[in-house]
């Protein structure tokens, strides 16, 4: 397991450092580079420019620029937002554990529904209950993410009244007792996570049937049936484990797809998360946010990918020794 | 079954295509008529969607948002599949280093979560819906890229592509006459996916308020306008938000038609 988990990680230095080069390449995308802070926008004063010409070296040449810009990202130090002048990080990092908190939770209600949805639909290819799962997962693949959000906060947030529409806390919360507290969380978290998951469900539980199809149409399954194990055994035991694997990657494919969606449903639900603080400091052109979370967005994608690489070679021998 | 599927969404996708060409016979209003006197009106005959908060009419909106939302698809796709079958064929077709280099690439871009990638070239560029339908297409290629190298590699081992290179055709014609037409098929099926999801992200980016900026009506960004009414114009909501789902389902069926139907050739045949 150790050789594996060495090479994987030094694969992943050219990554990270390509990541890196794509993102100070977006900095000088701008139209008439380094030029471009003069009258690039009204909204930023002379002094940000200033600043950002000090941030990025803008008057030395480009790959002193570069490695030194790299130097300061080694260390987290995006510089000092626009908007309120403190430190970049510190703003991300106070924004970051909500993010995660949902995507996680997003994660886990998209396993616990899309793996039986996927493995009952396999069952009977054809049958009943997978026309309509395929029927929903047509409609679930169309359908745009922030229109469910809304739809589902006109109806259970406006029209019933039963779940809160915006924000992480009530207005009470320094009142309530612990469980109160919890419980509050819960109900601010329900539509959001919902809403987070929705996306993945679809796709998910789509890959899962496919695997299923694939797997029980096996010799091996076949051979079990032949010697007369119980239809529940061999499903439970046989197939499904090896349906389970190919989803570790998958699953970990989709971290990028919810961290991004995380700006949508953040700025919907006024969450006060990572996505949110995204979508503002690019209203406000607040570049040097922009790219901390841009960087630290796919450095975590590449977490999840690794994580996703290892779990699958734990899990399956063949990955490692080849 | 696989018919039904293709001819739905075609019928879906044609209809959009008559509203958009069609738009200003179409619509009863002109969609930036402000009317002062017919503020948020519910559906009723002169409004049959009923009007927004500055009293134009939705209809008509909408029906104006259809071309923006197929034209975003339309170019969208385009940049993409340029990019894609580019950089796909080249990796696939040279193989060693630049396919290295190449899907190298690839894999660095995918790990940008999309909607940022997005968002921070917005914040760089200006909004205009040509910026906006080009960055949905340089963010999208990926997909395509691996797809068109997987059916290149396998392709340029057949015995008529080593046949043409025998005869001394250049790698240029051989790629361009012999692989690519023959890697199109699946390619086709990604390309009228990719139409869905370049609208469902133009509509996401409209209703945040970062793609196509009013007055010119985006069914995302009357969704956006909608939000800040949402308990008294429901309709403001709802309709926008079926148009896109319908749109984009169209895309799908039709994809998906497409694909089942290669599927039962390749058995059959």
């Amino acid at each position: 397991m150790f050789p594996y988990f060495l090479k994987r990680i030094l694969n992943l230095i050219p990554v990270f450092l390509g990541i890196t080069i794509i993102s100070f390449a977006i900095i000088h995308l701008a139209p008439g580079k380094p030029s471009y802070l003069q009258g690039m926008d009204p909204r930023i004063s002379a002094e940000a420019r200033e600043q950002l010409v000090k941030l990025y070296n803008l008057d030395k040449p480009i790959c002193v620029q570069y490695l030194n810009w790299l130097k300061r990202l080694v260390k987290l130090d995006f510089g000092n937002s626009f908007t309120d002048g403190r430190r970049v990080s510190t703003r991300i990092k106070e924004r970051l554990p909500i993010t995660l908190l949902i995507n996680i939770l997003a994660m886990g209600v998209i396993i616990a529904f899309a793996l039986p949805i996927g493995i009952i639909s396999a069952l009977k290819p054809g049958g009943l209950f997978d026309k309509w799962t395929t029927f929903f997962v047509f409609i679930g693949f169309s359908l745009p993410g922030f229109w469910l959000a809304l739809l589902l906060m006109l109806f259970l947030g406006i029209k019933l009244n039963w779940l809160p529409i915006s924000g992480i806390r009530s207005f009470n919360y320094a009142q309530l007792s612990f469980w109160g507290r919890g419980l509050d969380l819960a109900k601010h978290l329900i539509l959001p996570i919902s809403v987070a998951a929705f996306g993945g469900l679809a796709g998910f539980s789509r890959y899962v049937r496919g695997n299923m199809v694939n797997v029980l149409a096996q010799d091996y399954i076949r051979a079990a049936y032949a010697q007369g194990i119980s239809k529940k055994t061999i499903i439970c035991k046989y197939a499904f484990k090896n349906a389970l694997l190919p989803l570790i990657t998958i699953l970990g494919l989709s971290i990028p797809g919810l961290i991004g969606g995380s700006v949508i449903f953040e700025s919907i639900f006024a969450i006060p998360g990572m996505g949110r603080l995204f979508y503002n400091s690019t209203m406000a052109r607040d570049y040097p946010v922009i790219m901390g979370i841009l960087v630290i967005g796919a450095a975590l994608t590449l977490l999840g990918n690794l994580l996703a690489d290892l779990c699958y070679a734990w899990a399956d021998p063949r990955i490692r020794y080849n | 079954m696989k018919n039904k599927l293709i001819l739905s969404g075609c019928v879906i996708i044609a209809v959009l295509i008559l509203l958009a060409i069609f738009a200003p016979l179409i619509s009863p209003y002109s969609p930036e008529k402000i009317d002062v006197e017919n503020i948020l009106s519910s559906p009723n005959r002169a409004h049959i969607l009923g009007t927004d908060s500055l009293g134009r009419d939705l209809f008509s909106r909408m029906v104006y948002g259809t071309r923006v939302s197929l034209q975003v698809g339309l170019v969208a796709v385009g940049v993409s599949l340029t990019i894609g079958l580019l950089f796909g064929s080249l990796a696939g077709y040279c193989g060693g280093r630049v396919d290295n280099l190449i899907m190298r690439f690839v894999d660095i871009m995918l790990c940008f979560p999309s909607f940022f990638l997005l968002l921070t070239m917005v914040a760089f560029l200006k909004a205009t819906i040509f910026n906006i339908m080009l960055i949905i297409g340089l963010t999208s290629w990926m997909g395509i890229a691996r797809l068109v190298r997987a059916e290149v590699l396998s392709i340029k081992e057949k015995d008529f592509v080593r046949y043409a290179s025998s005869m001394g055709l250049s790698n240029f014609k051989i790629v361009a006459k012999h692989i690519l037409p023959n890697a199109l098929p699946p390619v086709l099926v990604a390309a009228v996916l990719g139409m869905g999801g370049a609208i469902l992200t133009e509509s996401a980016l409209s209703f945040l308020g970062l793609g196509v900026q009013p007055p010119t009506p985006s069914w995302g960004n009357i969704l956006m306008e909608g939000k800040s009414v949402i308990d008294i114009g429901w309709w403001l909501t709802l309709f926008p938000g079926l148009a896109i789902l319908i749109t984009v389902l169209g895309y799908n069926l039709l994809g998906e038609g497409i694909r089942a139907t290669r599927c039962t050739l390749h058995a059959t045949g």
